[in-house]
Formats: structure tokens, C-alpha cells, sequence
């Protein structure tokens, strides 16, 4: 690990020189192993928040019953070395040369491998449309707020959408409650337009989101989804 | 915390498959045993939550697949798998 971003109180993104490392696609993820002294080992997967044509980071949200996550996010310091596996994902990854519009829902941490996406259509030149509809419980809960805003301002094909389900600061002129059908309505393409869909949070948000777009006339088969733990990170 | 919400899906197995199989195994074709529904391994349901992990149909939610890791060995049942497709 050779260097460290905290994004907000309670999320870090770790910056990994790996020698041998493969190169990875937008979207991703790797496993992380930790192994105490006494041989107890225990493994977590983290999303890849870089794109390909950057050097390899996650970011990596404290859980309070973690085993891994507080070790991560508290402990590991710049010269550590960590055990990976990985890339691993051939299904929920963007390729830059899929031109569809894209819409990216992310509930909380689920914003790491969509932000691999995002980064990924900058850095190759992709003028795919997209649209990022992003849940966060508060406004210090957002992750990479500053990089989105300067992006968004930069890019008219990148449109951010921001809701904020406990407490909104003062001015707040996003959404403020969870995701549901009239907010994914108003934000998404048309289903006509034939969009990719890539869904990533908690199994309820996911589930959510889904179930919202299909009911719009989302193709199923469309909407890509990846759901991580609530617990046990 | 409903057990419903400790449901993942199949990218959580994708480490382990890629282990076991060498492959990239999250976007390959699995047939479920019970109800013969075609879906890729990152659409499965998945379980991590017991003492081993436990992945199944999310059409008929039969269990396709456990597998437990011990120290040098894993093992892996797939006894309701019908045919997993492995392309190279």
C-alpha cells in the first residue's frame, strides 16, 4: 500500500502498488486476505475505485463488526503489504466501447465500482451518456463529492443526481428519501433509449432500484446488480 | 437483520470460483437442477453468512452449490447444478 485518501470519516481509499498486477476492468472487484499470527485468516472483497488506466485503488468503508474493514481503514499504513486475490468480475464491468447511455445507481459504498466506471469514460474519451443517481445517508457520507462536482461541471454527457435519506444540510436542493419509482422516473433514460444498467449497494437498495426499473419498463436483462453485506466487512 | 438482507449474489463467489475453476467465473452459464433455469453465476443468490457459503437459484431458490474452505482444502457440492458452462 503506497498511499491513502480518506473520503469521508469513515471510508479510506487505499492506493496499491502491485508489481505483477494483471491490469482490471471498470467495475471489478478483489479480495483482501488478512492473516493474524496465529494463522487465523480472514477474507473480504473490496471494489476497484480506480480505472483501468490508473494505478490499482479500493476504497474500503468501516464496518463496526468488521474484521477486515477496521484493520483497513484504521490500521494499514504506507509501506504495509497486503495479500490480494484478483481481479475477479467478468459481468458487472463497463468497456468503453459500449456506446449505450449508461445508468449508474449506487447506494452508499455501492459508489466504488460505479466511480471505476466514471473514471474509466473520462480517462478513454467515451462519450457514452451517462447518469449517476447516488443514495447517501448524509452529506459528509458522500464519497468522492469534490471529484464528481468537478466532473459533472466538466462534462455535459455526465449527469449527477444526489439524495440524501437522513439529513439534508441547510439549501439542500437534491433528493432527500430513499430511492423509489417517481425519483428513478425523473432521472433515468427512457427505457426506449435501451440504456445499461448498473446497480450496486445493499441487497435491500439493489433489490429496490430493480425492482423501481422494471417497473418502468426496464429489459431485466439489462440492469446489471451487485450487492455486498451490510455486516461482517 | 432479516435474512433476506444477507443475501448476496454470485460476484461474492467470484474469488473462490476463480480459484477452483481458473477462470473468470462470474459471467458464465450455470443450469439449475431443480427448474432448469439458465443464469450466470453473478445473478445466483449467495450466502455467506453460514459456516460455509451457500449459492442458489434466485428463480426457484434451490441450493445449487455450497462449497466450505478448510485450511489446504475446499470442499464443493454441486449437486444441484445441472450443467455449468465453462468457456475459456
Amino acid at each position: 500500500m503506497d498511499d491513502v485518501v480518506q473520503e469521508t470519516p469513515r471510508v479510506r481509499t487505499l492506493q496499491l502498488a502491485v508489481p505483477d498486477w494483471p491490469g482490471h476492468r471498470a467495475g471489478q472487484h478483489l479480495d483482501v486476505r488478512l492473516t493474524a499470527e496465529d494463522g487465523y485468516q480472514a477474507q473480504r472483497s473490496y471494489s476497484i475505485a480506480s480505472a483501468p488506466e490508473q494505478e490499482l485503488a479500493i476504497t474500503v468503508e468501516r464496518l463496526e463488526d468488521g474484521e477486515v474493514s477496521p484493520y483497513l481503514v484504521e490500521e494499514l499504513r504506507p509501506g504495509d503489504e497486503i495479500e490480494l486475490r484478483g481481479p475477479i468480475g467478468g459481468y458487472f464491468v463497463w468497456e468503453d466501447g459500449d456506446n449505450r447511455p449508461v445508468l449508474l445507481v449506487a447506494g452508499g459504498a455501492g459508489i466504488v465500482p460505479l466511480m471505476a466506471m466514471i473514471r474509466h469514460r473520462v480517462a478513454a474519451g467515451s462519450t457514452a451518456p451517462f447518469r449517476l443517481l447516488y443514495s447517501s445517508r448524509t452529506i459528509g457520507d458522500v464519497i468522492y463529492r469534490e471529484e464528481l462536482e468537478l466532473l459533472v461541471a466538466d462534462d455535459p454527457g455526465l449527469e449527477v443526481f444526489h439524495t440524501l435519506t437522513r439529513e439534508q444540510p441547510a439549501g439542500w436542493d437534491g433528493y432527500a428519501r430513499r430511492i423509489d419509482e417517481d425519483m428513478l422516473r425523473e432521472v433515468a433514460f427512457p427505457a426506449g433509449d435501451g440504456p445499461a444498467v448498473y446497480i450496486c449497494g445493499s441487497t435491500r437498495f439493489v433489490d429496490a432500484a430493480a425492482d423501481g426499473l422494471v417497473a418502468l419498463g426496464y429489459d431485466p436483462l439489462t440492469i446489471k446488480t451487485e450487492r455486498f453485506g451490510a455486516t461482517g466487512g | 437483520m432479516r435474512v433476506e438482507d444477507m443475501r448476496l449474489d454470485g460476484n461474492a463467489v467470484g474469488g473462490v470460483f476463480a480459484d477452483l475453476f481458473g477462470l473468470e467465473m462470474t459471467d458464465q452459464m450455470t443450469v439449475c437442477a431443480s427448474c432448469g433455469a439458465h443464469e450466470v453465476v453473478a445473478c445466483l443468490e449467495v450466502y455467506v453468512c453460514s459456516p460455509g457459503t451457500v449459492v442458489r437459484c434466485r428463480h426457484c431458490h434451490a441450493v445449487m452449490m455450497c462449497i466450505v474452505e478448510g485450511r489446504n482444502r475446499t470442499w464443493l457440492d454441486v449437486s444441484g447444478v445441472a450443467t455449468l458452462e465453462l468457456r475459456r
